[in-house]
């Protein structure tokens, strides 16, 4: 791989990062001394997507901003590897009249026509609307994409395997991913799932499927691109299984009793094993370091600073946008 | 142009008049060709409306006109292609797809409801998505309680979708059409009972005289089919036409009935049934749907809370009691809101 690409997958993840940990900082920063989830700068559930970045990195490196994405309830790591502006972005996590859906959508309900990014907080049913969106690039003629993500919990889901069929039959243009964190909230995969990979699922449909072990940036930036050609290129869908890492609660204020690797998670973060990866083959030095993490930061701090100074939007404007 | 009528193997020929005798499904169909004349991105999508014509002929002849790309037949999926139409309309096409039955609504309504009518708001006006579902409603035919139901009131109950109940070829040509062109999802339920269908009982107002060129009938507005001073009924689908059979009947009775059909749930047209409470006082819902929780309950609140002075007596509903839709024919029809119970609420509201 080339340097220059491994030092954007890199940088991406560093700048997801910084995002989230600005909203984790900013989501728990007013709930004190009570907790009240509905309370506070950010209000409602909050499902950072820490340890994931691998996933957006290693996928959106292949896309461009008429190329689709589907993601679930935790969606910031995609979003922000496909493009969304940041500030629109920040300022909907806040609730406010310049976020992407002016305060209706949150967290969980972000939509940016501009690069075809949708999400759903119901699980596996980001899958069918990928499937519409693949049959309209095709029908255009376009050789645009659509990479439909969902956690390893939504396997199970009918719409998953609905949407695999159809995705087969008509060859669409989806690549579907499925980020196994280890968990669905607190059950863990071997108690829910009765594969031991996802990836041999994609047999059942007659399209190529494949697991990617260890959280590895550059092993999904491989798969990732060799699936949206395929997808490109009008030969069909491709199922790939990610074994990625939850590195926080599935939703903050989540304290994890149920997991027993607790004190170990850290370790596997994957951005300091990446980076100490690319320092070893001297892609990077602490000073391109600190300067990519200086740049991140900056971009995020604006970002925040922009959805704090958004007006809260106007409760007599709660009925607007039912309808068109 | 000649239609090819694949359901009865006869051939309608091109009239030279404006307008001509068709039934309703062949007004639905009608409207739905002439849009995708109009509009390269209006596609059908669902299960037998290829090959087949629609199990209930809302799609005959469509699969001969514009063939396997436009009109397409999908998997037993309807979460995967109702979603798919979703996706499809959120990058600008127009799909149509039918949910044979609405009582399969079950196995595919967290895309009914949480996709397709929720997207366009959560992104605050920004994500547009024109869909139409289209659906056969409506019992009377011993299909029993899965395949008999009419549930407008459920997707009413929902934000985020228009509900489009035509009762004749007219109506439902010009609806057909209207829910096309709008940019909001529409579902569009149309009793199998007013199809004119050739093996089921018609109703002989299934067939009309239908205009020719293309038309649209306002989604949002009732429509007084009969006008009358001593009580409003209000109703819509088919139970439009047994409540005109039963106003002309008590009509030698000297009883005038106001007809109103409301051909839309959503918008509901509050003035057209105001204004025509106001006239007479009186008032009976009618509604092949279940009683509680739904349109009749809906349009006694906002009458409680307009004025409930306006009637001058309790008003009375002739519903599906809450049970579901029989098998036997003799069970079923004790429970739909057929003429002897609408005739028998007149007569006891005027006593």
């Amino acid at each position: 791989m080339e340097s220059q690409t491994r030092l954007d997958l890199y940088t991406q993840m560093v700048l997801i990062r910084s995002f989230e940990e600005a909203i984790l900082q900013n989501y728990h920063a007013d709930k004190k001394p009570l907790w009240d989830i509905g309370a506070g700068l950010i209000p409602g559930e909050m499902h950072l997507s820490a340890g994931q970045e691998p996933v957006a990195a290693g996928i959106c490196a292949h896309l461009s901003a008429n190329d689709a994405i589907t993601a679930a309830h935790r969606p910031h790591h995609l979003a922000i590897a496909h493009g969304m502006d940041l500030k629109s972005l920040a300022a909907e996590i806040f609730g406010r009249q310049d976020g992407l859906g002016h305060g209706r959508g949150g967290h969980m309900h972000l939509f940016d026509p501009t690069i075809h990014f949708s999400c759903s907080g119901i699980i596996a049913e980001g899958f069918p609307p990928a499937l519409g969106q693949a049959f309209a690039f095709k029908n255009k003629g376009s050789d645009a994409v659509v990479v439909a993500v969902a956690g390893e919990g939504a396997a199970n889901q009918g719409a998953f395997h609905e949407s695999l069929n159809l995705a087969s039959l008509w060859k669409l243009p989806v690549v579907f991913v499925i980020e196994d964190n280890d968990w669905a909230i607190s059950v863990p995969k071997e108690a829910s799932t009765s594969v031991v990979s996802n990836a041999t699922r994609a047999a059942a449909y007659a399209m190529p499927g494949q697991r990617i072990e260890n959280n590895s940036v550059e092993e999904i930036y491989k798969a990732a691109g060799i699936a949206i050609h395929r997808a490109r290129s009008g030969q069909g869908p491709t199922l790939l299984e990610i074994h990625t890492l939850r590195l926080w609660g599935h939703f903050e204020g989540d304290a994890q009793g149920y997991r027993p690797d607790l004190e170990q998670v850290p370790t596997h973060d994957p951005i300091p094993a990446y980076e100490q990866q690319l320092k070893q083959e001297q892609i990077l030095d602490d000073q391109l370091i600190q300067q990519i993490r200086q740049q991140a930061n900056e971009q995020v701090t604006l970002a925040i600073d922009y959805a704090k100074a958004s007006p809260v939007p106007d409760p007599s404007s709660a009925l607007e946008y039912v309808f068109c | 142009m000649a239609i090819i009528d694949t359901t009865n193997k006869v051939e309608i020929k091109n009239q030279t008049s404006s307008s001509r005798k068709l039934t309703t499904a062949k007004a639905i169909v009608e409207g739905i060709s002439q849009q995708m004349e109009a509009d390269p991105s209006v596609f059908v999508l669902g299960e037998d409306v290829g090959a087949y014509g629609g199990i209930f002929s809302s799609t005959t002849g469509l699969l001969e006109k514009f063939g396997p790309k436009r009109i397409i037949d999908t998997p037993i999926s309807e979460t995967a292609f109702i979603g798919l139409a979703t996706g499809a309309a959120v990058e600008g096409m127009r799909p149509i797809v039918e949910l044979m039955f609405v009582d399969f609504f079950g196995v595919a309504m967290d895309q009914i409801y949480n996709h397709m009518a929720k997207i366009h708001y959560e992104s605050g006006g920004n994500v547009k998505v024109p869909t139409v579902l289209m659906t056969a409603v409506g019992g009377g035919y011993s299909d029993g309680a899965q395949h008999s139901q009419c549930l407008w009131g459920t997707f009413a109950h929902l934000p985020g979708m228009k509900v489009v109940v035509p009762s004749s070829p007219y109506d439902a040509k010009g609806l057909i059409i209207s829910a096309i062109q709008d940019d909001n999802p529409v579902i569009y339920m149309f009793h199998k009972g007013i199809m004119g269908l050739p093996w089921m009982v018609k109703n002989p107002h299934a067939i009309e005289n239908v205009p020719q060129e293309s038309y649209t009938v306002p989604i949002g507005k009732a429509k007084v089919v009969r006008e009358g001073s001593d009580l409003t009924i209000v109703t819509l689908s088919l139970s439009v036409h047994h409540c005109l059979d039963v106003a002309e009947e008590v009509s030698k009775e000297g009883i005038e009935c106001e007809v109103i059909d409301l051909r839309s749930l959503v918008p509901l047209d509050k003035t057209t049934i105001l204004n025509s409470l106001a006239k007479t006082g009186k008032l009976i819902v009618v509604d092949e749907d279940y009683q509680s929780f739904g349109l009749s309950g809906e349009i006694a609140a906002i009458v409680a809370e307009t004025d409930p002075r306006m009637l001058k007596g309790p008003m009375k509903r002739v519903c599906v009691p809450d049970v579901p839709i029989p098998y036997a024919r003799s069970l079923e029809y004790a429970v739909l809101p057929t003429k002897e119970r609408i005739a028998e609420a007149i007569r006891q509201i005027l006593l």
